[in-house]
């Protein structure tokens, strides 16, 4: 428990953002996610206006920042919600509130706005603020009053999100960044959905000491989540195919630190069978300096030394390829679990060559878009006997809205997250009389 | 001081919605190495209900899952390992067909007895952990609960802390049992509060990093929870009624953001490996599709090859599904400095 003390050092205090590291903004409630990081210099495109993000350095997460006209330009401004701005949501807490207009008498030929576009420009010139435009807009319409109340707030919301855009700064985490990327590049995690992955993690039982042995080709968010879940104890061992790893890029968006990061090793298929086999001889240890970092002089886990704040700004690299010492510990005691997220690769050729050096009583996930190879793959496990508790998963997610008289679930939904075949690993018995 | 509190919920979950919240709450969660903080409460209803409902969900057949030594290796000297075998004492997972689970105390003097007949534990130890076991006669069985703590206990090793209530006296004291037998017991603690009738105590106010309320009143103990969180923590709730989650929004509304309801479901498949009859229509158009029963020619061999009964492997979903369990919503406390 040693490597613990460290952290309670204030300056990567994981509540309040720092320099350089990274950040989910959420621009609008959730009409725009992306993630950024806070370097010098960085800037957000809102509209077709850029942005510094330099505001957002040394706040809370979960603060809201509101899109301000400054003489200078646009600027970002933290802005912390009174009661009177939530007068938008509490509108919307009185169901029982009789509605009594409806908008057969509204026509809609875009004239209802007397305020033109050069009007606005005039406005923002002359330093009006956001929320006064959008006010200003709502005075000048024509049908504003005869709308329902809930047109209302939708007319004004969408105003707002025009001409006085919000950021909510938020903290990457697996969940967001799994959704963040399932909505944008789904093909770069390999269609997996957020609970898919929390699925995995639960099933492959990570959790604090345990040495999870992952094939991790959805760009390194398998890894971060398993990373971030260990916080710092026990290791995550990544192997690969071939001699070079697959790309991790995604888990530099996790915000880990060092700790957590040197949990994080690799190890290429083929190195890891011949150690298991005992019959690799000589192993050719690749001390990569640069993952030592200029961070820290130090290598070994319970020495660790406080990163000087000029050098925060790089995020620690995680990935350095296993000890020796460390293979040698996991071919006497095997894995605790196994995790594998490869799109590409067949499921029955990996578990083959993987189950022998996973624990017995081990419990194993296997996640892929496709249903074929998981169920051959099944089908071989429950021939040879390899395993207990042989199941595949498919999960639903959906989500809904939640609102006085309008709760129904959104119209949007995700169809499809993926397959997950889980099980856990036996030993073969001999004395089976079976 | 750095000192980890928390609380916890012993709860109704399945898997699925249960990994989901870890996902969610592993936001708050990821902090594990200083202050790890878990609020939630118990559901208050009688220990004889519990058992009801918990023999009807076989979600709590997952709490045994864990509940295998080295599986939950909070402590290290528990890990699983190839040289790891079955002691006196251990708690072991026993399957008795490839989908039923058990849980089980090992006792050199005990015996395990269902319908495969009696298996003595004394034969179990020393053995390697996954191992088969043989047997001669007939009978029984039972389970446990405390689940989603169990769940919420691994996720916060090694550092972190949970803290659960429960307005059950009888109840709490049998959760305290199980915790000591799965393990955790040095990351739980169990109290007994009428949460919704009293909210949190004070003492750990500002001080969760997450809340987690599984009542049939959740909106009573939604401005405690809030109390209680640090800023931009995380809560969620569980409720099996759309109406207890729209007063439950309701109420969210005035102190928290991000809110979201959602609904997980699982949905599991059969693999079969099923003898498909390929067939080729011969020139008189007609199928050739049992070649047993023809006479065939030398040269027809070859084409009666091809229409082989050949097996396929095949997967299709299981006809039973559950339809609902309850929804989850989660929110985040809104930052006020």
């Amino acid at each position: 428990m040693s490597q613990n003390k460290v952290q309670s050092e204030p300056i990567q205090n994981p509540r309040v953002t720092w320099e350089g590291c990274s950040v989910l903004l959420d621009v609008n409630n959730g009409d725009r996610l992306l993630f950024a990081r806070l370097s010098p210099g960085a800037t957000l495109k809102i509209g077709n206006k850029n942005c510094s993000l330099h505001p957002l350095v040394g706040c809370p997460f979960g603060s809201l920042f509101q899109v301000e006209n400054k003489k200078e330009g646009p600027n970002l401004c933290r802005f912390v919600p009174s009661t009177e701005d939530n007068h938008v949501q509490e509108k919307g807490d009185c169901p029982i509130k009789k509605e009594t207009k409806d908008n057969r008498a509204i026509i809609d030929n875009n004239k209802a706005q007397s305020l033109s576009g050069e009007d606005i420009d005039a406005m923002r010139r002359h330093g009006a603020t956001g929320d006064e435009i959008v006010e200003a807009l709502i005075a000048n319409s024509a049908t504003f009053e005869k709308k329902t109340s809930f047109s209302q707030e939708k007319y004004r919301l969408r105003k707002q999100k025009k001409y006085a855009p919000r950021v909510l700064l938020r903290r990457p985490t697996s969940f967001s960044i799994c959704e963040a990327y399932f909505k944008k590049y789904p093909i770069r995690i390999g269609f997996m959905r957020e609970d898919t992955l929390s699925l995995l993690l639960s099933m492959a039982n990570v959790t604090a000491n345990s040495d999870v042995l992952v094939v991790d080709m959805v760009g390194g968010i398998l890894t971060g989540s398993v990373a971030e879940r260990l916080g710092g104890s026990g290791y995550v061992c990544n192997t690969y195919l071939g001699s070079t790893p697959p790309p991790m890029d995604i888990m530099r968006m996790f915000n880990l630190n060092y700790e957590t990061c040197m949990r994080v090793v690799r190890c290429s298929l083929n190195d890891l069978c011949s150690v298991h086999n005992g019959i690799f001889e000589q192993f050719d240890q690749h001390e990569d300096s640069s993952n030592a970092e200029s961070q820290t002089s130090q290598t070994t886990v319970s020495e660790t030394t406080i990163p000087s704040v000029s050098k925060s700004c790089k995020p620690p690299k995680a990935g350095e390829n296993a000890s020796e010492k460390l293979l040698k510990l996991w071919k006497e005691n095997g894995f605790s679990s196994l995790i594998i997220a490869a799109p590409e690769l067949d499921a029955w050729s990996l578990v083959k060559d993987l189950l022998p050096v996973l624990s017995y009583s081990a419990p194993f996930a296997i996640y892929h878009q496709c249903l074929e190879p998981l169920a051959t793959c099944m089908h071989n496990m429950q021939l040879g006997k390899m395993a207990i508790g042989l199941q595949i998963s498919e999960p639903w997610l959906r989500e809904y809205q939640v609102l006085p008289s309008r709760t129904h679930p959104c119209m949007q939904m995700s169809a499809f997250g993926g397959y997950i075949l889980s099980g856990t690993r036996i030993h073969s018995n001999l004395f089976s009389s079976e | 001081s750095n000192k980890c509190q928390g609380f916890s919920l012993l709860c109704f979950l399945p898997k699925e919605a249960r990994s989901l919240l870890l996902c969610v709450l592993q936001d708050s969660l990821s902090n594990q190495l200083a202050k790890t903080h878990l609020s939630l409460s118990l559901p208050l209803i009688s220990a004889s209900q519990f058992k009801q409902l918990a023999s009807n969900f076989s979600y709590s057949l997952y709490i045994n899952k864990l509940s295998t030594l080295g599986m939950l290796a909070t402590d290290p000297t528990k890990k699983i390992s190839f040289t790891r075998c079955i002691r006196d004492g251990d708690l072991v997972v026993v399957y008795e067909r490839y989908d039923t689970m058990k849980a089980v105390k090992v006792c050199e003097s005990s015996v395990l007895q269902n319908r495969f007949g009696v298996f003595k534990h004394s034969d179990w130890i020393g053995r390697p952990f996954g191992t088969k076991v043989l047997s001669n006669k007939v009978l029984e069985s039972g389970t446990g609960s405390g689940s989603l703590t169990t769940s919420l206990a691994r996720a916060v090793a090694p550092t972190g802390h949970v803290y659960t209530f429960d307005f059950h006296e009888q109840r709490a004291a049998s959760a305290r049992e199980d915790f000591e037998k799965i393990g955790v017991s040095h990351l739980v603690t169990v109290g007994i509060r009428d949460v919704q009738g009293e909210g949190f105590p004070d003492e750990f106010s500002g001080k969760a990093d997450s809340v987690f309320l599984d009542l049939p009143q959740p909106w009573l103990a939604i401005p405690s929870a809030g109390k209680m969180l640090k800023p931009d923590g995380i809560l969620c709730s569980f409720s099996p009624c759309v109406e207890q989650v729209q007063r439950s929004c309701e109420t969210l509304r005035s102190s928290f953001t991000d809110i979201r309801t959602f609904e997980v479901l699982l949905r599991t498949y059969e693999i079969r490996e099923e003898k498909i009859i390929r067939f080729q229509c011969d020139e008189g158009g007609s199928p050739v599709s049992h070649p047993s029963k023809r006479k065939q020619h030398p040269s027809e061999e070859s084409n009666a090859q091809k229409n082989l009964c050949s097996p396929v492997v095949m997967a299709r979903p299981c006809g039973e599904a559950r339809g609902h369990t309850g929804y989850l919503t989660f929110a985040r406390l809104r930052c006020l400095v």
